[in-house]
């Protein structure tokens, strides 16, 4: 076979011929097309996904700007640009056919003071704004890992700043009359016999640690009722006034550092030896992820008042709070318990063999460890829970949503565009907050990635 | 040491013995609870005495006196309570059925679109998940509801909605789609290495498409045509033709089982053979071909039984047909929405699980792509996407109680109903419970049966 390329001894005799040059595999234009067009059929693809992107960016754009009513006193300002046949309906619009007018954000700026701050008294709304700045404020140094004093911080956070916001937003004051003192009194005694016990009689812990926890916890809470009770003559603000999102926080917050706690310790006594410390979480934990969320709540508003002693009435919203707070620790628990079984059973036993006692093995070994792996989880729970503070407005509480819903009732500001907006300002809420703590938990997770890194 | 010595308990002090501790906190607990219960026990008896309420199932027995939207069962108002918990049940059961499949299906089509390696299909399935899993499900069910379905035209206003079906312009427009696509194709080679003159020439096919069928269609013969079967949209929900069954029916249905066991029978010949002969048989299209079909040719053996009876507007509703009521579509809608981007995720995360490596050495075996996928990847994703879809099924389930919120009659909308008007709060909580949990304990059954069955087999 002769190569006229080659010769005798198979050496090239003329030049090979020319290949194409290879396509841009750096830069923009590699970037395209790997990404973009690596092949015909991609490029029908990246056509056609491109072009449905550009139609619903575009839809959205004219409805939230170019056709929207930024200004008015009332529906009249939004019911003007009715849009003219044809184009611009919206993207919904185009869907269903029918011809919608931009968005009315005119309607948003009258409404906004109350989605936020619901029903409270205008006069008093400083409050509610000194509790907003000091969270802010006390919280961002607490998520920013380079800031120092976290220990003084959390503890402001979880002590002293829920006592701040209870005060602030009731006006204080409240009623803890002789019962109260009564049952502080009760506390402490019980508490001083069973440290007695312990230290004096079982010998199990030392007088002196025995002393300082009783002194602790009843000047904590002796302070906690005084400062309760204490008359800073603010003017009272029942919690059917609160709404919008000072609520939608209040709930969130409280059943997040409330779930987490209870969950860490339903997640231990899941894991339990002692059979009837786990029967109980068990059974505690597969109730609560077994029902929706709203059974909770028509159960903690129509049939905890039925549980109560006579007389006895918990708030509205105190009942809501608890529904969720229980229903999210359930929730947690199991995250917990993952994170508890991912530990080797060498951690357990190294504890173990330093002779730690359960709670410090657990407190300073395994729960570190454990709840670091368990972060996504975690966070998903607080986004999840987050979310779900929208459904306490089906028991009459107004949370954001709530407070929307209730703003399309007012005739002022009726029109057909208003629903749609008003949905749109509170999708932006939610989605704000929750991609917020999505995305910190994505830099908490690779900031605590340590140990596997390549 | 000796064995004695080595279960001879160490002595330690009474008080810090664990077993001593152990029964000491376990019957602290029970001390606790139990004088709980009591107090709540004796608390609620109480309150009902005192409000003159029996408490008791009895009242499911007694006329209920309102009226339900949706119901497939039949259902008035003088049917009893029972009866109406027992519509809410087989509506919540419906629901959540049908969230269920469509959910599933739109999910892994997402989380596989969120793995391909197009940037714009790949972002485009990312901003979907991101946006519904980042916006509360009842916000969802308000948009669907008040935003999209209420602003439609009302029943008299409701134009009819025509099916598209293909008619003879096509003639015009499929070669010049074929002179396009072969062009693009054609294109795609000699301009391997030019990559603008790729984008540019695939901007110029998505114009000549358009502008082919806007020519053909402008010109009058229109490639699709547009029929009315008596399909109308309106703010009253979706008003469709209903298949009327007369004698014979039951032909079809018999037609549908045959079929069905046929093509299960010859897709374990198919099998069986392939497995011994190496020789293949085209069993699912065979079977798909049985089941469609078999069944038409019973329907027209039986004299065409079935006949469709039209929607036609009578006041201010629609008579006759089918209706879904727009609570039904805004809350299956959110619902299958919703869940499907969380299940996108699992799947996304579940295939991701399968290491590359298995791609290789199905590549080295000579599998083409689409093989690779369907005989490797999946079957192995699947074990590690089966656990957390079951408990997604589950949240879908529990989230459709949110039906409450638009007034489609749920479980708990219904039981809602039931409770404020007799005044049963344990009884109607206990029921609500009890279903739910229920549900969550039966779909945790089948699916541990799944799992056992997918495990992976080890030595």
């Amino acid at each position: 076979m002769a190569n006229p390329q080659y010769n005798e001894g198979w050496v090239r005799t003329a030049d090979a011929p020319k290949l194409p040059a290879p396509p841009a595999t750096t830069g923009f234009a590699g970037w395209v097309s790997e990404n973009l067009l690596p092949t015909w059929g991609q490029g029908l693809f990246t056509l056609i996904g491109a072009m449905f992107l550009a139609w619903v960016a575009w839809d959205l754009f004219v409805f939230t700007i170019i056709k929207a009513n930024f200004f008015g006193a009332d529906r009249a300002a939004c019911l003007t640009a009715i849009a003219p046949s044809g184009s611009g309906q919206g993207f919904f619009g185009k869907l269903i056919g029918s011809t919608q007018p931009g968005a009315c954000w005119a309607y948003v700026g009258s409404k906004f003071s109350g989605f936020i701050y619901g029903f409270y008294p205008f006069e008093e709304r400083w409050r509610i704004n000194i509790c907003f700045v000091v969270g802010a404020l006390s919280l961002v140094p607490l998520l920013m890992p380079s800031v120092p004093y976290k220990r003084e911080n959390a503890i402001f956070m979880l002590l002293i700043y829920p006592l701040m916001v209870l005060i602030l937003l009731s006006g204080g004051h409240l009623d803890i009359g002789s019962g109260g003192w009564t049952t502080f009194g009760i506390i402490v005694g019980v508490l001083a016999a069973v440290l007695v016990f312990l230290s004096e009689v079982a010998h199990i812990i030392e007088r002196e640690l025995a002393i300082k926890t009783w002194a602790a916890v009843t000047v904590i809470l002796g302070v906690i009722l005084f400062v309760l009770g204490f008359n800073f003559g603010l003017t009272h603000v029942e919690t059917a006034k609160w709404g919008g999102l000072t609520v939608t926080l209040v709930v969130a917050v409280t059943g997040i550092v409330a779930s987490l706690p209870l969950g860490i310790l339903l997640a231990l006594g899941r894991r339990s030896k002692m059979p009837i410390i786990k029967l109980f979480s068990v059974v505690f934990i597969e109730m609560w992820r077994g029902v929706p969320l709203i059974t909770v709540l028509f159960m903690a508003s129509v049939m905890l008042p039925l549980f109560l002693p006579e007389g006895v009435n918990f708030d509205k919203l105190l009942r809501a709070l608890i529904g969720t707070a229980l229903f999210s620790a359930a929730y947690m628990a199991e995250v917990v318990r993952g994170g508890l079984q991912a530990m080797p059973k060498g951690q357990y036993e190294a504890a173990s063999a330093l002779g730690l006692s359960f709670w410090k093995s657990m407190a300073l070994i395994i729960l570190p460890q454990a709840l670091k792996i368990v972060i996504p989880g975690i966070v998903n729970n607080f986004i999840g829970l987050f979310k779900d503070t929208t459904l306490v407005s089906i028991i009459g509480i107004f949370d954001v949503l709530g407070m929307v819903n209730l703003s399309f009732a007012d005739p002022d500001w009726a029109s057909s565009v208003t629903p749609s907006t008003g949905y749109l300002f509170a999708a932006l809420i939610f989605f704000v907050f929750c991609f917020a703590m999505s995305r910190y938990s994505l830099f908490m997770e690779r900031l605590l990635h340590t140990g596997h890194k390549r | 040491m000796s064995v004695a010595s080595q279960t001879e308990r160490p002595k330690v002090s009474f008080f810090n013995d664990p077993r001593t501790r152990s029964i000491a906190v376990q019957a602290l607990l029970l001390i606790v609870l139990f004088w709980f219960g009591w107090d709540i026990v004796d608390n609620t008896i109480h309150n009902l005495n005192k409000s003159n309420i029996a408490s008791g199932y009895g009242f499911l027995s007694t006329t209920a006196g309102f009226d339900i939207s949706m119901s497939l069962v039949p259902y008035s108002r003088s049917a009893t309570y029972g009866q109406a918990i027992l519509v809410g049940l087989i509506n919540t059961l419906l629901i959540a059925s049908l969230g269920v499949l469509a959910a599933t299906i739109l999910g892994f089509f997402v989380g596989i679109m969120r793995l391909s390696h197009n940037w714009v299909i790949a972002k485009l399935a990312t901003i979907y998940v991101e946006f519904v899993r980042n916006t509360p499900l009842l916000l969802q069910i308000f948009i669907w509801y008040s935003a999209v379905l209420k602003p439609l035209p009302s029943p008299r206003q409701a134009g009819e909605l025509g099916l598209p079906y293909p008619s003879w312009g096509l003639v015009f427009f499929l070669p010049l789609l074929a002179a396009g696509l072969y062009v693009l194709a054609r294109g795609y080679k000699v301009l391997h290495d030019m990559v603008w003159a790729r984008l540019a020439l695939t901007l110029g096919f998505g114009v000549w498409t358009v502008v082919a069928w806007r020519l053909i269609d402008g010109l009058g013969m229109h490639p699709m045509n547009y029929v009315k079967m008596g399909f109308f949209l309106s703010n009253r929900g979706a008003a469709a033709p209903k298949p009327i069954f007369a004698d014979g029916s039951m032909y079809i249905v018999y037609a549908f089982i045959v079929a069905l066991i046929a093509a299960w029978v010859i897709r374990r010949w198919a099998i069986k053979r392939q497995e011994a002969t190496g020789e293949q048989f085209p069993h699912v299209l065979t079977g798909i071909g049985l089941i469609v079909v078999l069944p038409i040719l019973a329907f027209f053996l039986a004299g065409s039984p079935v006949s469709l009876d039209y929607p036609a507007l009578k006041g201010f509703n629609f008579k006759g047909g089918m209706t879904l009521v727009p609570e039904f579509i805004a809350l299956f809608l959110a619902l299958t929405i919703y869940t499907a981007g969380f299940i996108a995720e699992i799947v996304r995360a579940g295939i991701l699980a399968v290491s590359h490596g298995q791609t290789e050495a199905a590549g080295a075996l000579g599998l083409r792509a689409g093989l690779t996928t369907r005989l490797v990847i999946i079957p192995q994703a699947l074990r590690v996407i089966i656990p957390p879809l079951t408990s997604e099924w589950l949240n879908l389930t529990k989230n459709s109680s949110l039906a409450v919120a638009i007034g489609f009659p749920d479980l708990v909308a219904t039981g809602g109903t039931v409770l404020n008007q007799t005044g049963q709060a344990i009884e109607v909580i206990i029921i609500w419970m009890t279903v739910y949990l229920g549900l969550s304990l039966l779909t945790s059954a089948f699916m541990n049966w799944f799992n056992a069955r997918k495990r992976l087999v080890e030595r």
